[in-house]
């Protein structure tokens, strides 16, 4: 459509756009372009023969869906694709091995194939390394990932644990995970997680892992326990600049449980909430200290349990801590 | 009238950046070993000598580099980044000894140079690569005149300083007559080892963009814009992957502030050879106070076209006459595509005189259109987007509200019903150009409204007219695709690691219209080696262009007719290294003569 446009412009027929939708007249006069000499040095500065800038109000855009346009008409080529003739032959590129031999080329060509394209790489983030502080006691909690593979194809390992000081860890999880692209910004994971504190459990995890419109970056997984538990996990961050190394990052997590696990302290339904907001600066995009305040609640049964234990159900924790990666 | 075209004036112009050079022991490589991207080694002096003859020795070492006090690592090629002017002549038979010393593989591309497809250097795909410590001798005939250079095409060495150019003199006389004759050419430095770089850009979102959008940023965007934008989960800030606080940009090798000068005495008449030599960069060139005629492109001869800008990408080449007047001094700015810093160079009427600097300006950002989103008319090519030229035309009930319309648009940018049924869908592909159109008049971007005139690919008209011209027998569609947050690049959804195997057949002496269609958001420098192609661009098809590397605008599509008469295996890819690294290239197979039915 553009085109068409652009020869009418040519044809300094701006005002009268329906000469370009003359496509006999082209043959006849072949090329609109060569009839304005390009060589002129005297070129117009403001030459309309660019993409934009043309004024459109003018243009009947329900008229000009025909044709391909000026290019039709100065070198008329195919408009549908079709398949190569069988004289372009078949089969791996291989006219280097008639000169070099097919030995000296394999090395060099097996090269080539990993090293432009899907190859491995390995990628580890410390999101969180962080402690937590209000009246009584500090915490410390970490929350890691990484993965080594290819563009679509990873194995990926997270670990989460917390604990206070004066006790015995607290939470320490970690999980090895098979990760496949399932859509440009998804993965799907599945694998295993093995809680290291408190009573031992080992749980299967399916997941999906990504970038959501608004950028917001979700970690989603349900977990399977050896005693038949399901729970899930919903966490979602979102990283805003405020400058180039400035950035606020509000963060939510929601647990849930489908039964109640007394022996992990889970009450059926809404198990927990955080809801947290972080500011941290890049000294490098890889180093990134912050400081920020969280918000826990626990909810229904789960509430319950904490009181027994003698935890509060609400905890508002202020954190600082550093975001490492690389 | 003027000076015929004088090797001496060349020298003349050279000689400012050569006789900075350091002892030619570098030359002869004795002193040159190592082999990755260290910056240890001995110190790799910017600028070139020249080389000529039937046979040319090159050695290929490495070092470091500093460019305006920031060390990096450098591969040189007889000891100098970029590395020597190779100058040859039409007609003639040369050989090229090039000694690897270098502890890993390496190789030399003659870029644009129609050779044996054996002697291409491009290791996996037309020759084994030259061994650490080995001497690969290339042999060919010289088949054509004009600008061109030459480049490693092993690993990620070009970023690192592997670039040289190359001038190959016509047959009898040049019909050029001009009074000077300066090449320049511009690439990227960096302190970082290039395999770096790809690790982080694979690994961390917008990684080098030191200009994207913020809380306090001044881009004239709106809220609805910025709201839309993080929907699609894209950057309209991401013009060039790599910006102006990771990248130095180089004038033969010197940094703006390292006094790359050419001399000229007023109303002389000078050639300016401009080679884009970086591993990632586009530039707009201009030379405030000057028009610049361009008559050259990828080497070969176009009419005369007088511009105050163009736009250059990465390993295109143009040749300019420039007629500088009175002034003491003239700026020649190669400003990069996302505005964050500049090649320098000055024009001078003597040693040391310098013109004002024009400040850069105002980063470009995406549009709409740059997504291949065009209703029906281009206007939304300009620097803020235009709501009301979006909804009308060819989406009648999306207006209701903006944000119904650009919701719908959010829905609408991976349409992957929109894309031939031998494009692989996958991951790999994170956008559709939802209606891509013929864009060869793009300037480009951040250029298309600019004041003064600009250069565009439907300027260009051969100066001498094609042999061929038969009406192409088919259509090859080929889409260029990608994931920004993988970083994965490709054709037709499949990286090069994927079809290694599988080449783009063509039959011999076949002639196809390739029709590249852009469905990611950036510009991709498509270069076929070994062939020119004839840029279709409203010339008829005796005066199209021949061009060996193409831009294909984000979001648009670019064609170009081939005659496929150089036999074997071809290297065809993005010329942004790290695109190419990602995945963005594949092998062109010529069948021979001898399998003509």
């Amino acid at each position: 459509m553009i085109r068409v446009t652009l020869a009418a412009l040519a044809l300094g027929a701006q005002t009268t756009p329906a000469l370009a939708q003359d496509h006999s007249a082209h043959q006849a006069e072949p090329d609109p372009h060569a009839g304005h000499d390009m060589s002129a040095a005297s070129q117009p500065a403001a030459e309309p023969d660019t993409t934009d800038g043309m004024d459109h109000s003018s243009m009947d855009h329900g008229t000009m869906d025909h044709g391909s346009g000026a290019e039709a008409s100065a070198s008329p080529g195919p408009e549908m694709e079709t398949p190569p003739p069988p004289e372009a032959g078949s089969g791996p590129p291989r006219a280097a091995d008639a000169i070099w031999g097919a030995d000296a080329m394999r090395a060099s060509r097996a090269d080539l194939q990993k090293t432009h394209g899907d190859y491995n790489l390995f990628w580890f983030q410390a999101d969180r390394a962080e402690l937590q502080m209000r009246d009584g006691a500090d915490d410390y909690l970490w929350d890691l990932q990484g993965y080594y593979g290819g563009t679509t194809s990873r194995f990926w390992f997270k670990s989460e644990g917390e604990g206070s000081f004066d006790q015995r860890i607290e939470d320490l999880e970690i999980q090895a995970l098979y990760s496949r692209a399932i859509a440009p910004f998804f993965d799907l994971q599945a694998g295993i997680r093995q809680d290291l504190a408190g009573p031992d459990t080992t749980h299967g995890v399916i997941g999906i892992q990504g970038l959501v419109p608004y950028m917001f970056e979700v970690d989603t997984a349900l977990f399977l326990s050896h005693r038949g538990d399901l729970t899930a996990r919903l966490e979602a961050e979102l990283d805003q600049r405020i400058t180039q190394s400035i950035l606020i990052q509000p963060r939510a997590e929601l647990n849930l449980a489908a039964q109640d696990v007394p022996e992990l302290g889970i009450g059926a339904g809404i198990d927990s909430f955080e809801l947290g907001v972080r500011l941290r600066y890049e000294i490098i995009r890889e180093i990134a200290p912050y400081i920020g305040v969280e918000q826990t609640w626990r909810a229904g049964r789960s509430a319950d349990f904490a009181r027994a234990a003698g935890d509060d159900p609400s905890v508002t924790n202020f954190v600082v801590g550093i975001r490492l990666w690389f | 009238m003027h000076d015929t075209f004088s090797r001496r004036s060349v020298l003349g112009g050279l000689g400012l950046g050569a006789s900075m050079l350091a002892a030619p022991a570098w030359a002869q490589g004795h002193s040159v070993h190592g082999g990755g991207h260290s910056r240890s080694g001995p110190l790799i002096p910017a600028g070139f000598d020249e080389v000529r003859g039937p046979v040319v020795d090159l050695s290929i070492g490495s070092g470091h580099r500093i460019v305006q006090g920031k060390r990096g690592p450098g591969i040189a090629v007889n000891g100098s980044v970029p590395g020597p002017l190779i100058r040859l002549t039409e007609g003639q038979d040369v050989r090229l000894n090039v000694t690897n010393n270098l502890t890993v593989d390496s190789s030399v591309h003659w870029h644009g140079l129609l050779l044996p497809f054996q002697y291409d250097g491009v290791p996996g795909i037309s020759f084994p690569g030259i061994k650490p410590g080995e001497t690969f001798t290339y042999k060919f005939p010289i088949r054509q005149a004009g600008t061109y250079w030459y480049h490693s095409h092993s690993g990620l060495q070009e970023q690192s300083g592997h670039y040289g150019p190359m001038i190959i003199e016509p047959r009898g006389s040049e019909p050029i007559p001009v009074d000077r004759d300066y090449i320049l050419l511009v690439s990227d430095f960096t302190t970082l080892d290039p395999h770096f770089i790809m690790n982080r850009l694979r690994t961390g979102e917008g990684y080098f963009n030191r200009q994207q959008n913020t809380w306090t940023d001044d881009y004239p965007m709106s809220a609805e814009e910025r709201r839309m934008w993080a929907q699609m989960r894209m950057m309209p800030t991401d013009i060039a992957d790599i910006g102006g606080k990771t990248y130095t940009f180089l004038a033969n090798g010197r940094g703006p502030n390292e006094g790359m000068e050419y001399l000229f005495k007023p109303g002389e008449r000078i050639r300016l050879r401009i080679i884009n030599g970086a591993a990632q960069s586009f530039f707009n060139i201009r030379i405030p106070g000057l028009a610049m005629s361009v008559i050259a492109t990828d080497g070969q001869p176009v009419r005369p076209v007088e511009v105050d800008e163009l736009q250059i990408g990465a390993a295109e080449t143009y040749d300019v006459i420039i007629e500088p007047g009175l002034a003491a001094a003239y700026s020649i700015v190669a400003e990069s595509m996302d505005r964050s810093g500049m090649a320098l160079a000055t024009l001078a009427s003597a040693p040391g005189l310098r013109a004002d600097v024009p400040a850069l300006r105002d980063p470009p950002l995406l549009t709409m259109a740059d997504m291949g989103m065009n209703h029906g008319d281009g206007g939304m090519d300009h620097g803020a987007m235009g709501h009301g030229g979006m909804d009308h035309g060819s989406m009648p009930d999306a207006g209701a509200t903006p944000s119904a319309s650009m919701s719908m648009d959010g829905m609408k940018m991976r349409d992957t019903s929109l894309l031939p049924p031998d494009v692989a869908i996958g991951p790999g592909i994170d956008m559709v150009s939802m209606a891509p159109v013929d864009k060869m008049g793009d300037p480009g971007l951040g250029l298309r409204d600019v004041e003064h005139r600009v250069l565009n690919y439907r300027m260009l008209v051969a100066r001498d007219a094609n042999s061929d011209v038969r009406e192409p027998s088919r259509l090859l569609e080929l889409h260029l695709t990608g994931n920004m947050e993988r970083y994965m690049w490709s054709f037709d959804g499949r990286m090069y690691s994927a079809v290694s195997d599988v080449p783009i057949r063509f039959a011999w002496n076949e002639r196809v219209r390739v029709k590249l269609v852009n469905n990611t958001m950036m510009a991709h420098p498509i270069h076929l080696h070994g062939m020119f192609f004839e840029m279709v661009n409203g010339q008829p098809a005796e005066l199209q262009p021949r061009k060996n590397t193409m831009i294909v605008q984000p979001g648009a599509s670019a064609q170009f007719d081939l005659t496929a008469n150089e036999p074997g295996d071809w290297a065809f890819h993005c010329h942004l290294l790290y695109h190419m690294h990602g995945g963005m290239m594949q092998t062109v197979a010529v069948m021979g003569p001898e399998t003509a039915s």
